[in-house]
């Protein structure tokens, strides 16, 4: 029973096919979501209704469709993508609530809906305060932060997720960790590109991979500071994201439930880089840009998975160490791999 | 600043961290959420510009002497190679498209025979003592006609009502960036009557824009005096009026780059009653 995952206590140890799938819905609708935001501040559309909630003095459901002219279409588009959304979750919470799932899920259903009515209202905000960086920042910060827990939600509400009996690590390095670090980096990551975005600095520095020509280039501006830092940033992130990764493919190998996404996540990094790079020597043409935003995107949550899974499926050595000095010598399970 | 109070709004994500083991987790989210939201304030920081203070300085209200007042001008020319006008796609609203018969072009660089730089602002940037003028009651118009603006550069006094029109059969958003004044971004749907603002602070220049047709561009030059004027299709700008003595005068005109500031030009020049002085201009193209 010790070596059992306590992440069953959010689960409850139950699964609900129909649920789970819901969840899953919720989650691929809000990375969409994302990148509809995404495709907004690429056309710099954030502005193009100047009211909220309603638009153009209509009620938000009810404004026809012939006037989504311009950049309203972005605009609008994503603001009702925004309401589904936020219905999914709403259902998802009180679907949860009523389910047989652990106590502990259910207060991530609502962690999560009060989240999307926080996002909600910031975005209202950035229309009321002509999109100042602050806001818009958190606007995209708390996006990843919802997403990221409607992800969580449908990986809990899987079948696969209870009753696992969790193995001792077989790595030197602590994989859970390790990639816990790596989704912190990565989220630390998105947060500078998307000040970076929302302070127009984006091509602060116009070349790549050189900067101005040089490795470092002169902080003239905080346009290229900010700039800079993301490129920094690119080179931490990648770097955990391919340690993760290493790691997983010398002594997890065997294990899909990580080996997979880690080479899913070595696919998004290298098409990420390569967007990256391709933004700024199209000046910021709209699809690479908003892709890159949402890669990014894709990106945090794979390694969020793997961080999860790994908490879910293996125990650190230091802990079963300490657990075996205070007990009996005779119950220390025998199924350690 | 009402947004920062949101960074406690969000605590509850605190709660994430139910269980020892994800705590690594919960902490990377919540603290690169709540950093997020620590940029609070920075911008606002900011906005505290230059060029408001002057307006501030004198309260006597001068009169402009059209029979004693100096006469100045000049013409405006672009150094080098005219950028190539971008052809605007207006395909995004169908009705945009269908109001110009040929396919419109960007007039942010529109230079005519010679180099002669049309819509570049001129005006007397120093030297009145911090004079103030009297606003005219009369009102400027921004018209938004075919999907642009009309004028796309002017010039507007400290208190002048600027009267806002949308003529065209479809929806704009009315959006000015100002950094010594109050921003504003208002919806004009067809018929909507015109909209009237007042700036209380100088300020060169204001970029007023449209979101919803990402072309549309307007410049606003904002001053507590009547010395200045935009350069017409021939390049020249003639001020009226301008009481003897020695003035700076800026010639401003928008770059390509459509997030800087502007390219600007200063020169010197002395003026007797009664006067008529050249004041000519070149600017590199960029
Ligand atoms: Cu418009």
């Amino acid at each position: 029973m010790d070596s059992q995952s306590r992440f069953d206590l959010l689960n409850g140890g139950v699964h609900s096919k129909w649920l789970h799938r819901f969840a899953l819905l919720t989650a691929v609708t809000t990375f969409f979501l994302i990148f509809v935001g995404g495709l907004v501040k690429s056309h710099e559309a954030g502005l193009s209704v100047p009211d909220w909630p309603t638009t153009y003095g209509e009620f938000m459901l009810t404004f026809p469709y012939s006037k989504w002219v311009g950049n309203i279409f972005y605009e609008h588009s994503h603001r009702l993508l925004a309401t589904l959304v936020g219905a999914f979750i709403t259902v998802e919470a009180i679907w949860l609530q009523l389910s047989k799932y652990g106590k502990k899920l259910k207060i991530l259903g609502w962690i999560a809906f009060v989240g999307v009515c926080i996002q909600g209202y910031l975005g209202g905000l950035t229309v009321k305060y002509l999109l100042p960086t602050s806001i818009s920042t958190g606007h995209s910060m708390l996006a990843q932060g919802v997403f990221c827990l409607t992800v969580t939600i449908a990986l809990f509400t899987s079948k696969a997720w209870p009753n696992v009996e969790r193995t001792l690590q077989t790595s030197s390095i602590d994989i859970r960790k390790l990639s816990a670090w790596t989704v912190g980096a990565i989220a630390f990551q998105i947060m500078l590109g998307a000040l970076m975005r929302h302070e127009n600095a984006g091509l602060a520095i116009a070349t790549f991979p050189l900067a101005n020509g040089r490795i470092i280039p002169e902080f003239t501006s905080s346009g290229i500071v900010l700039n800079f830092a993301h490129r920094v940033g690119a080179l931490i992130a990648s770097g955990f994201v391919l340690a993760t990764v290493a790691v997983i493919l010398r002594d997890y190998r065997y294990d899909r439930k990580l080996s997979r996404p880690a080479i899913f996540a070595v696919v998004v990094l290298l098409l990420q880089i390569a967007l990256g790079a391709i933004t700024i020597l199209s000046e910021k043409a709209v699809t690479p840009t908003t892709l890159h935003v949402s890669g990014g995107t894709l990106l945090l949550c794979t390694m969020l998975v793997i961080s999860l899974q790994a908490y879910h499926h293996y125990e650190s050595k230091a802990a079963k160490q300490e657990e075996s000095l205070h007990r009996e010598p005779a119950v220390i399970p025998s199924t350690i791999s | 600043m009402p947004d920062c109070a949101l960074a406690n709004l969000l605590k509850p994500l605190e709660a994430m961290i139910i269980h020892p083991s994800l705590r690594q987790l919960g902490y990377m989210l919540s603290l690169t959420l709540v950093v997020g939201l620590v940029g609070c304030g920075k911008k606002d920081s900011d906005e505290e510009d230059d060029s408001g203070g002057k307006s501030d300085a004198a309260a006597t209200v001068a009169t402009v002497d059209m029979t004693n007042g100096a006469t100045i001008v000049g013409t405006v020319k672009l150094d080098g190679a005219a950028p190539v006008a971008k052809v605007i796609n207006m395909g995004g609203d169908a009705y945009c498209g269908a109001a110009h018969k040929t396919s419109p072009v960007s007039d942010d660089h529109w230079v005519n025979n010679g180099g002669a730089l049309v819509n570049a602002f001129v005006y007397v940037k120093d030297g009145l003592g911090g004079k103030t003028y009297a606003a005219p009651a009369t009102a400027i118009t921004l018209a938004q006609k075919g999907c642009t603006y009309e004028p796309h550069v002017f010039g507007i006094m400290v208190g002048q009502t600027m009267k806002v029109e949308n003529d065209d059969q479809t929806l704009h958003n009315v959006h000015s960036v100002s950094a010594a004044n109050e921003s504003f971004n208002e919806g004009q749907p067809p018929g909507t009557p015109a909209k009237e603002h007042k700036m209380t602070k100088q300020e060169v220049m204001i970029p007023i824009k449209c979101d919803v047709h990402g072309w549309m561009n307007s410049y606003a030059g904002v001053l507590p005096h009547p010395f200045f004027a935009v350069t017409g299709a021939d390049g020249k700008y003639e001020i009226k009026g301008v009481p003897a003595g020695d003035y700076t005068i800026e010639c401003w005109h928008e770059s390509t780059k459509s997030d800087a500031a502007g390219v600007t030009q200063d020169q010197k020049v002395t003026v007797a009653a009664k006067d008529s002085k050249t004041v000519d201009f070149t600017l590199k193209a960029q």
